[in-house]
């Protein structure tokens, strides 16, 4: 081989080099090192007395927690009751987030209209509202389904509107070329050009949507992940606490996963950057 | 059939892009614009459109004027714009949405055999070469069977063999309905091997410098003597037009 050819030639990458970590389809096990490694470096900790295990229990004690929980069926009926109200609150954030974004984004006017309130709004901390929310609304569900919906809404209305107004120009004249209706420009272009923005601020909405939930169920809740946070700490218990924290970081991140998955095939025509394994 | 009457454009910083501009094309004439930049060429496409309205002055077709897109008037832009979330089938219907869905479909079908792209009925725009994307843009255009068709530079952005194959495309995809075409380009020898009539600009303020009328046999051959000399014609004036614009004594004509 010539040395011209020799210089032709790629280096070889590392990955190919040393190969992926894991095996193609189990590379979602990488994301289990770092909580895995954290729990057994803990568990290992509190067994050699390293560390006070009461206040911080380890995990051997709180999945025993989460078992017990789980057979005397209380798990079930907080976790069904905390999912019903972030699905309620997450809908209803996500229709008027979608709505009014949608709106400020499309339309000048509008958006002169209702955005300089919705931006001062949108800057009050969560907590402000519960005081009138419960005023308003009364201490049971409502108060806290649109507690959870105010925590999605001005992500969705943000990232939506601000999308619309960044679709590109060029874009938008060849829906003036063929004379589309307000409706079909906002449909067929003004939409889908935002939608890569629109499933971030979906998913940004639903994490939202799980740390509004927390807040609406310290307002006299009887049941529900918050509930049993606060029954952890009033009852001395924090395996209860630490069950509860957990619970609500696998629904979390389940209810993440799902959103991504379901929405992933709409973006299968983006050109995107995707970084090597 | 277009007709431009008297027609400045003065954008709202005051610039006066065009101004007292006259053109008649007529129907079926394949009509080429050719001028430095900042002529005022793409204002020119713009007005024809409807995307802009004149300062002052009317566009007119066939005697109405255009105030706004009108469904009997195409335009290719000088990128494909095809939307990215759009199959390319998709981006074609995207000019005749209002059509029943059989007749739809059997436009779209016959574009894209047209254009060459049927293999690529069901591809994303980021899977096509620069060409293709420029013929589906072309494809959109045509679906709808505009009586004219405007081109802003259509393949400036395009290597020369690709640019010259699809010139030839536009021609033998002109056959079909013949619609009237106005091409906007930087290139003479676009200009001369697609159009009969070659209208050179001048700017500040735009406006017509003077008219080519290339007497040349179809199909126009870029080797014949003839054409060569057209070309050499059509290099001085835009000479002159460019002298105009910097104050220059000699121009550089191979820069073009």
């Amino acid at each position: 081989m010539s040395d011209i050819a020799q210089e032709a030639e790629p280096a070889t990458p590392r990955a190919a080099a040393f190969g992926p970590l894991f095996p193609s389809g189990l590379s979602w096990l990488a994301g289990l090192i770092l909580p895995v490694g954290i729990a057994l470096a803990w568990e290992v900790a509190v067994a050699l007395k390293w560390a006070d295990g009461r206040l911080l229990p380890p995990p051997s004690a709180i999945f025993a927690a989460l078992a017990a929980l789980t057979r005397s069926g209380d798990l079930a009926l907080h976790v069904t009751t905390t999912l019903q109200r972030v699905a309620l609150g997450f809908g209803l954030g996500v229709a008027a987030g979608t709505f009014f974004g949608a709106l400020s984004g499309y339309s000048t006017p509008v958006r002169r209209l209702i955005d300089p309130t919705l931006q001062a709004l949108r800057n009050i901390p969560s907590i402000a509202w519960v005081p009138m929310f419960i005023l308003w609304f009364g201490i049971f569900e409502t108060s806290k389904v649109i507690l959870i919906a105010v925590g999605v809404f001005f992500p969705i209305y943000l990232t939506l509107s601000g999308a619309i107004l960044g679709v590109d120009r060029k874009l938008v004249e060849v829906g003036r070329i063929f004379r589309f209706s307000h409706r079909q420009m906002i449909l067929r272009i003004l939409l889908p050009a935002a939608l890569p923005s629109y499933i971030l601020a979906l998913r940004s909405g639903l994490g939202l949507g799980w740390m509004f939930v927390v807040a609406a169920e310290f307002m006299g809740a009887e049941s529900g992940l918050g509930f049993l946070l606060v029954d952890g700490q009033q009852t001395g218990r924090p395996t209860v606490i630490l069950a509860s924290i957990v619970s609500f970081a696998i629904l979390g991140k389940l209810t993440d996963w799902l959103l991504a998955s379901a929405t992933s095939p709409l973006l299968r025509w983006q050109d995107s950057f995707k970084p090597a394994e | 059939m277009l007709d431009i009457v008297n027609v400045s454009k003065r954008y709202p910083n005051g610039h006066l892009a065009l101004s007292g501009l006259n053109l008649s094309v007529g129907k079926g004439e394949i009509l080429a614009i050719v001028g430095g930049s900042g002529c005022g060429k793409s204002t020119l496409l713009r007005l024809l459109s409807g995307l802009d309205g004149p300062s002052s002055g009317e566009v007119t077709l066939s005697g109405s004027a255009i105030e706004s897109p009108r469904s009997e008037i195409g335009l290719v832009f000088q990128e494909p714009r095809l939307m990215p979330w759009l199959s390319i089938e998709d981006n074609i219907a995207f000019g005749i949405l209002g059509l029943p869905a059989e007749v739809r479909a059997t436009r779209v079908r016959e574009a894209l055999e047209r254009v060459g792209l049927a293999a690529h009925a069901g591809n994303w725009p980021r899977e096509l070469s620069g060409g293709q994307a420029q013929r589906a843009a072309l494809a959109r255009a045509l679906v709808a069977r505009p009586e004219a068709l405007l081109l802003d530079e259509p393949f400036s952005a395009l290597d020369a063999l690709t640019r010259s194959d699809l010139q030839q495309h536009l021609l033998d995809l002109w056959v079909y309905d013949q619609p009237t075409m106005i091409l906007v380009t930087h290139d003479i020898e676009e200009a001369l091997f697609l159009a009969d009539r070659i209208v050179v600009m001048q700017p500040n303020p735009g406006r017509i410098r003077s008219e080519f009328r290339p007497q040349l046999a179809r199909p126009h051959d870029r080797l014949d003597p003839e054409f060569q000399v057209w070309k050499s014609s059509l290099l001085a004036e835009l000479g002159h037009a460019s002298r105009r614009q910097t104050g220059e004594e000699t121009f550089p004509a191979a820069a073009i």
